[in-house]
Parts: C-alpha cells; structure tokens; sequence
C-alpha cells in the first residue's frame, strides 16, 4: 500500500470517523482515500475545506465533540494550521496531524525533506507547548504509529503529530494493518461538548485573563508534559555492540542511514544507529547514556541541522558530534552516505 | 406573589461584564429566552467569538466551546458535522465574521452547513478599543479610521448578510437591531426562526443583529440607539434578506 | 539480493502499474518491497516513473541511483535513464516508440516491440503488461505464476475480461523472448 493510503487506513481502523483537510501534494493520497473510506462507514464525515486554517478548526470542533478526528498537509499547510494547533494545546484536545513534509522554505518544491522537525517539536505555534511528534520510516511504521497516535492523543488530550515526508507517503510497501477498533469501546471522555443533558453544562476555553489562573494552566500542562516525557519516549538502536561512531538519524534518513551502516560494517567499521522514533519526546536519556561507551556521534538529517541541537542537548558535552545534511529535498543513497560517515570514520582514526 | 419576570435558566446567576448601553447584554438574554423556549438547553452548544462576547460561556449555562477569531462557522462545521442531532450555534462579532472570518464564513454558508450565526454588527472592533471594522460606515470615526472612514483610504464597508444570501446553501438570512422594544422582539422572533430553520434541517441560517456600542462610538445610550435608527439602518437596512422555508408566517 | 528496477515512459503507458505489479508479484513471493512512483509536477507532461526495489532483506532506501534493470518505453526515458543503469545492467525497451539506442557497450539491450505485439491482441491497451512478461522471463526476478496470480488479485476483482486480456499480454512478452 502507498504510504499515503496507510494513514488514511489506520486512522479509520484506529476510530477516526471524521477529516478535514485540503489538498497539497505529496499528501493528496490521503484526502482522496478519506473521501472514499468515510463515505461508507457509519458516522464518518469527510470535508474538503476551503483553507488549511478552516481545516484544523474543524477539526476542534469534531474534536471538542468527543470525535476521533484527523488532519494532513504539508509544509506550506501545515504552517498555516498552527493557529490551530497552538489552540488545540490550549484548549486541551486530542487530534492527529499528518505532516508529509517536502522541501522549503516557503513553497520550496514537493521532494521529501526533514525541514519541519523544528516547527513540529517545538510546537510550531504560538505559546508555551509542546506536540507529541512521532517519526515513522516506513510504510508498516506508518500504520502502526498513526494508529497509537489516536491513544495517546486521547489519553493526554493534546495533538499527535505525524512527521512523514514526501517519498514516505508516495512509496508502496506491504503492510499489515492493525485491527478495527469499536468505536463504543473506546474510553468515555467526561470533557466533551454534547449538550447539558442531565448533567452541569460544559466549557472549554483557552482565554484565561487571569495570569496566576493562565500560569497554572501552562504548569498543568508541563506537569503534562513531563509524564509524556517519562512513559511516551521512544526510539530504536541497531549495531550497537561494539559500536566505536553512532549515527543518529530520524525518518527515512535512518532507513537510508541504517543501510549505509550495513555496508560499513561488512567493512569492518564499527558503526551504531540510534533512531528517535518520537521527536518529542526527544530520546534524550538514552542519547546519553550511549556515552558510557561511544564518544563521536555523525547526526544526519535531510535538512541544515534541527535534530542536531537536540543531540547537542543531550549529549551535555559528553561526546563529539559531528552533522552531515542534505536539505531541499536531496535523497541520498546508502551508498553515498555511506562515503560521508566512512570518511569521517577514518579522519577520527575509529578504525 | 406571581413571578412575572426572571433570569432565564439557561442563563447563570453571573452580572454581565458589558458596557452601560452595549447590545450584547440585551442579546444574551433573549437567547436565553429562546433556548429555555424552545426547550434547547440541554441540547445546545454555542460557539463564543474572540472579542467582547468571549466571555459569554460565564453567563450561558449551556455547553459552550471557544473560538480561535474568525473561525467560529469552521469549528461549529465540525462540531455539527460530529453530531448532527445536536442544535450549534455561533456568537460573532463583525471583525471577526466580515473580516478575519469572511472565507470560513462564506465557505460554510455555501456548503449550508446546518447550524445558526448571530452576528452582531456594531461597526467597531470593541475590545481591542474602537478600531475600525470592516462594517464601519463611511465618514464613521474610529481609532483607526480618525477623520471618518474614507472610500479612498478605507476601502468600502462589507455587506456580508447580503452575501450570504446570495450564497446557495443558505437558508435563512434577516438583519435585525437591539435599538428598541420593538426591534429586541422582532430580533428574538428571529432568532427563534433561525434555531427552527437549523433544527428542520434547512441549511445555514444567520440573524445579523445591529446593536449600539455607546463606549467606543462615544455616545449616550440614548444616542447610540437613535444612530442606528438614522444612520446605520441607511447602510445595513433591516429585514428578511433570504428565506428558503416559505412564507410560513412566524408562529413564535 | 536486492533488485532495483526503473520504469520510465510517458503518464497513461501505465508506467506506475507495471512497477505496482513487480511489487505485489515481489511480495506474494514474501520478499521485501518497495515501490515509488514519481509524483507531482514531475508526472504532468512529462515523462512517470516508478523504482521497484525487491530483496530478500530490510530495504534501505526505496531509491536506485544504480538500478540493475530499466524498462523503458518511450525516447525521453531512454535518455534520462540509459546512463543511470548499473554497469552490466539490462535495458528493455519498447522498440515500437524508442528509435535511437542506448550508446554505452556495457548493457544488455533486450527490444520489445510492445505496441505493434499488442496490436494483435484485441485489447491493444496493454503494452505495459507485455513489456512486463519480457522483463519476467529474462530477469526471473519474480516467477510467471506469481505474476499471473498478481495480475489477478489486481484487476480479476473489477472484471474477468481485463485480467484475462492482461494474462495473454503477459503470456505474449513473455514468449516474445527466447
């Protein structure tokens, strides 16, 4: 299945029964799949807005209305849906973001880039917040993530985003999807907006005038904030054993970095991956902790160097780091970056 | 004793924080009557704009949900749209539907989403502190308009009812004031009509309420009221813009 | 193993269904896969096209930059791709639409005449399939059956005639090459 369709498909499987989106390429697969899939399932409503912006409001609406809803874009979309997002914090609701980024900034062009980590882990809008952000690097990852994404948008009431790219929606790979869930099984939200009946009536908001009342409001979400951190972290390592220079790399660039180590290491070179699979929460311990036994680090990144600062970060200083980028929607190949960390491999005298 | 007069229950026991004179005061109240009439309380969710209303969800007791400025018709579509059998209404401002709000505004009636707008037509932006609106008059001063608005310099205000009436998908459109008893009854018939239109199913509805702001239009009470009498009726004339249901004489 | 494929010719030769084929066929044979289609600005006008990628490992990365084989059907594929094709590599092309010929001596050059074979069939639509039962045959990357079982999964659900038409195209490229 095309990656595209895969999100489409899991987020239906995983109870999302209402989107809003708007076209812009490389997402239009999902849309168009949605179009279709929520034609012919009970309840499920499929709007075509007439703006990003009217997209993501849509979306707190559904949302604010007990929903399991989504949105997708990409880059150009995606900054204008960050009013939305930035509300969506505020105000509490769970939601799902897809970004399938491409190139940029500004229209910059529809080849697959990594140039969004940025504007997705630090929220992006406005405010003081964060947005759980979770990296797939193939299709089966694709289904997997976006599905968990709806349980832990509901779980901590905050937007889930999904930081693709351009080849990772368009690609096809075969993938098993995860089973339907019942949407009456799901846990009762006791927040919800659906009329008074026979309980007090509800409010949500985000205007908060009083600044002790709004400074509370930012600590619950820290406090928030900070059990994602403890329980919701998560990354993968390969390689690592006597690993002597770990590359760090998210998304496709760890798929296309992972074969590159491969190669290296039917050369004898004792290279290791680490992988953040959620952005944020950055897998900042277990970076760390790799300093026990490894002291170079090679981040590689399809943009000029975002996740590189959240390397720096938790490396504290321990550990020598090295970046190579490629931004504007360059794919390079296993082999060529292979070449790149080879080089440095050497220059370090690693081996 | 008989009770002649009361808070209406899906109001809360909270003093209104408007301005002396403000429209917004008048309107909360008769849509609360209209809800407690129409038996809505418990089925209702309205949606408060960003502006002077914001803090509408301290004095209805009825679900309410914010909305970001402008987006109110995108938020309620969604919410609508999430349950259908549910009544959804939005509370905006004329900044924030003729101006901010103008393509999700229009975007909703031309898809006759099924939900009501009471949009409240005041010609300034009143909490931000009287700066012009796209519904200031010509030659009206403002913060932001000094002088008076000029064609030239301003560009022209917004008729944004009739634009909605002329979009497919809606259903019913009137423009009403809160200037007089007479025009505060004609303005809850409306309302009612608007809720009963959205409950039949019928598309998007929007009752378009001209309503004085004495403080920012630095007027008396009595002024404010005269005014829009006199002159802004001339610009925003009163009455039924479009109705699809028929003829059917208001029952309210 | 890991085999990459480009499939290169102009939008509606059905460029992007021939490399969804090898795919699905690569995948009921329980082999990884990966399928990337052109997409975009790139596909209007111009020419499509499709890299399969099928190994008996994790796939790294879903581009060839050196792809093994290339399925040409149109001029302008030739000459964006003729040069990309890894030395040793195997070029089929469409010979009844590309007039010049690879320059480089260290191909292999299989000629299909794709759309004159497929005007003999009565379903002339289907050039894409009878380059793809030449490529089978030489390249046993996947086998007939597999790919036959492909074909039907795909279009047999929609109606028996298409796959059955299909099955002959592929049955045609296939026996085209000795």
């Amino acid at each position: 299945m095309r990656g595209n369709h895969v999100v489409a498909e899991a987020a239906v499987r995983a109870g999302c029964r209402f989107y809003f989106g708007y076209p812009i390429t490389p997402q239009n697969e999902v849309p168009e799949y949605m179009s279709e899939r929520l034609s012919k399932v009970e309840g499920g409503v499929f709007i075509q807005a007439e703006s990003e912006v009217a997209s993501i409001h849509m979306v707190i609406g559904a949302s604010m209305a007990g929903g399991r809803v989504m949105t997708s874009s990409s880059g150009p979309g995606i900054s204008l849906k960050q009013e939305g997002i930035s509300f969506l914090s505020a105000l509490e609701l769970p939601a799902v973001i897809v970004n399938m980024s491409r190139g940029g900034p500004g229209l910059g062009n529809i080849a697959p880039s990594q140039s969004d980590y940025f504007q997705a882990t630090r929220g992006g809008g406005h405010g003081d917040y964060r947005n759980i952000v979770l990296a797939p690097n193939s299709c089966q990852e694709l289904a997997n993530l976006t599905y968990e994404a709806f349980n832990l948008a509901d779980k901590y009431r905050t937007p889930v985003i999904i930081l693709g790219d351009g080849m990772l929606g368009q690609m096809m790979e075969p993938v098993e999807l995860p089973p339907e869930v019942q949407i009456k099984k799901l846990p009762h939200k006791d927040w919800t907006l659906t009329g008074a009946k026979g309980r007090p009536s509800r409010f949500i908001r985000s205007l908060i005038l009083d600044p002790f009342e709004e400074e509370e409001h930012n600590w619950k979400l820290m406090r928030k904030y900070e059990r994602i951190i403890k329980d919701e972290t998560r990354w993968e390592t390969s390689f690592m054993d006597d690993a002597k220079l770990v590359v760090v790399a998210f998304g496709i660039a760890a798929r296309i970095a992972k074969g590159a180590i491969k190669r290296m290491r039917e050369e004898g070179q004792k290279v290791g991956l680490i992988r953040p699979i959620s952005l944020w929460p950055f897998p900042q311990k277990a970076i760390k902790e790799l300093t026990k036994k490894v002291k170079h680090f090679f981040v590689f990144e399809m943009n000029m160097g975002q996740m590189l600062e959240d390397v720096k970060l938790a490396l504290e200083g321990n550990g020598e780091v090295h970046f190579y980028g490629r931004p504007g929607g360059i794919i390079l190949t296993p082999l060529e970056i292979s070449r790149v960390i080879s080089s440095y491999y050497y220059q370090k005298r690693l081996g | 004793m008989r009770r002649v007069f009361s808070r209406p229950k899906s109001l809360k026991k909270t003093p209104f924080h408007y301005c002396p004179g403000c429209g917004h005061s008048i309107l909360h109240r008769i849509i609360g009557e209209v809800i407690d009439e129409m038996n809505l309380q418990e089925k209702i969710i309205g949606i408060p704009p960003a502006g002077c209303a914001v803090l509408a969800y301290f004095y209805f007791d009825i679900d309410m949900g914010e909305a970001s400025h402008g987006r109110a018709a995108a938020l309620a579509t969604g919410m609508k749209r999430a349950q259908p059998d549910k009544v959804v209404f939005t509370y905006q401002g004329d900044g924030d539907i003729a101006a901010i709000g103008t393509a999700e505004t229009i975007h909703a009636a031309a898809r006759g989403e099924n939900f009501t707008t009471i949009f409240v037509n005041n010609g300034v932006y009143g909490m931000t502190g009287g700066q012009m609106a796209p519904t200031t008059i010509l030659g009206q001063s403002t913060t932001t308009s000094p002088g008076g608005r000029k064609e030239r310099r301003d560009g022209f205000p917004i008729n944004l009812s009739e634009m909605l009436a002329v979009a497919k998908g809606s259903a019913y459109i009137e423009r009403t004031a809160v200037n007089s008893p007479a025009n505060i009854l004609k303005t809850k018939k409306a309302i009612a009509k608007a809720f009963r239109v959205q409950l039949e199913g019928h598309g998007f509805s929007l009752v378009e309420v001209l309503s004085p702001c004495p403080t920012n239009w630095k007027m008396d009470t009595l002024e404010a009221c005269k005014w829009i009498d006199e002159v802004m009726t001339l610009h925003f004339p009163l009455g039924v813009l479009k109705d699809i249901t028929g003829a059917k004489k208001d029952g309210h | 193993m890991v085999i990459k494929t480009i499939f290169s010719g102009f939008g509606g030769q059905g460029v992007i269904m021939m490399g969804y084929l090898l795919a699905t066929a690569g995948m009921y044979e329980e082999k990884h896969v990966t399928c990337l289609p052109s997409y975009g600005a790139e596909v209007r006008g111009g020419t499509a096209n499709c890299t399969v990628v099928i190994s008996s490992e994790e796939i790294a990365s879903p581009v060839a930059s050196e792809p093994e084989y290339a399925v040409l059907m149109n001029n302008p594929s030739l000459f964006r791709f003729q040069n990309q094709v890894q030395s040793g590599g195997t070029i089929f092309l469409n010979s009844s639409m590309i007039e010049s010929r690879p320059i480089r001596g260290d191909l292999e050059i299989y000629e299909i005449p794709a759309n004159d074979l497929a005007k003999q069939l009565p379903n002339n639509k289907v050039s894409n399939i009878i380059m793809l039962g030449a490529f089978i045959k030489k390249t046993e990357v996947v086998s007939l059956d597999t790919m036959t079982h492909a074909l039907r999964e795909t279009f047999g659900h929609k109606n028996p005639t298409i796959f059955k038409s299909n099955k002959t195209a592929l049955l045609l490229g296939y026996d085209y090459l000795k």
